[in-house]
């Protein structure tokens, strides 16, 4: 039980560093991955908090959807100017 | 508004804000002892009731259908906002897109030179992509997964495609007329499948079809329709948007 409290700990305060750090990237391309980073650390704290359906979600959408999606977009913008 | 007035603004409300919230996170049940009694309730009944083996999955599709209904109607009228826009801004620069005008001048970031290592590998990777997407979406009532996270994951392999093989491809490969064809089959099987308990004298949404044998593919009823009606409407929806944002832009740049 103390082992799993620890892991909880470790994983919300790595997840407050990884918010930290997109907010602090300015540039977006690199912002995309570590947002992907920031996505899978909340994906495994979402299964360590025993709810792997968000988890899986969160997983799919924060490591394919959003990345494709804001690539695509800086991709065209890209090309617009 | 000045920098200095929005700064004093902030110096006087951002702490009665952090005051705020302190106060109401104060007030929470402590952290991993939530006692709903409607949770509680329904991991006792649920897998009697419904035949399924996630609990998670029979609220979501089932108990609180009629929610998930909105949502996925939230993301349809997303995607169609976005289409919108997107076309309309295209049909007001002049010839719209031909298909073979697409490799000559698109050669932005999304269409890399992979090697041809890459583009094998990927082959291989989107076989397995589209089976695993498939997978969650079918099995949603039987383990973690659904049609949400399954349409999101069959997506991926349209990403592959695009990243692998240039937009070219990508676009032989979504057709923007049977992706609309799909995500509205998607969105409208939903409502479809709801009307079933209608024409049967119950509610919009009653699980009416036979629950068939807890822990087999094929069991609890309305919830694996509705998981499927939801996969196409996602993965489709989600196509179409990258269809739209990785269309080239026309006579955009002048020397052309």
């Amino acid at each position: 039980m103390r082992l799993f409290k620890v892991v909880q700990l470790v994983l919300l305060v790595s997840i407050a560093l990884a918010g930290t750090a997109v907010v602090l990237t300015r540039n977006p391309k690199r912002q995309i991955f570590i947002a992907g980073i920031f996505g899978l650390l909340e994906a495994i704290l979402f299964y360590a908090l025993h709810s792997p359906d968000v988890a899986l979600s969160e997983l799919a959408v924060g490591s394919i959807a959003v990345p494709a999606l804001v690539l695509a977009t800086l991709a065209k913008l890209e090309k617009m100017q | 508004m000045s920098a200095t007035a929005r700064h004093v603004l902030f110096a006087v409300f951002g702490p009665v804000l952090l005051g705020f919230l302190c106060w109401g996170v104060c007030g929470l049940s402590p952290f991993g002892q939530f006692h709903g009694a409607y949770g509680e309730l329904l991991n006792h009944v649920a897998v009697q009731e419904r035949h399924v083996l996630n609990v998670v999955t029979s609220v979501i599709f089932d108990y609180r259908g009629f929610d998930t209904l909105g949502e996925e109607f939230i993301l349809f009228a997303s995607v169609t906002g976005v289409v919108l826009l997107m076309r309309h801004e295209q049909s007001e620069q002049e010839d719209a897109c031909e298909p073979h005008s697409i490799q000559q001048h698109d050669t932005g970031v999304l269409d890399p030179a992979a090697s041809d290592l890459t583009r094998l590998f990927t082959l291989g990777f989107i076989g397995a992509v589209l089976m695993f997407g498939c997978y969650i979406v079918l099995t949603g009532h039987l383990s973690v997964g659904g049609g949400f996270q399954g349409g999101v994951i069959l997506f991926g392999a349209w990403v592959l495609v695009l990243l692998a093989y240039g937009s070219g491809v990508f676009h032989r490969c979504a057709n923007p007329s049977a992706l609309e064809w799909a995500e509205a089959l998607g969105g409208g099987g939903y409502v479809v499948v709801g009307c079933v308990g209608l024409l049967t004298g119950q509610e919009f949404l009653t699980n009416v079809l036979p629950l068939g044998h807890t822990g087999q593919l094929l069991s609890s009823g309305t919830i694996l329709l509705i998981n499927c009606a939801v996969g196409t409407e996602v993965a489709a929806g989600f196509v179409l948007l990258l269809v739209e944002f990785s269309r080239p832009l026309q006579k955009e740049s002048p020397g052309q």
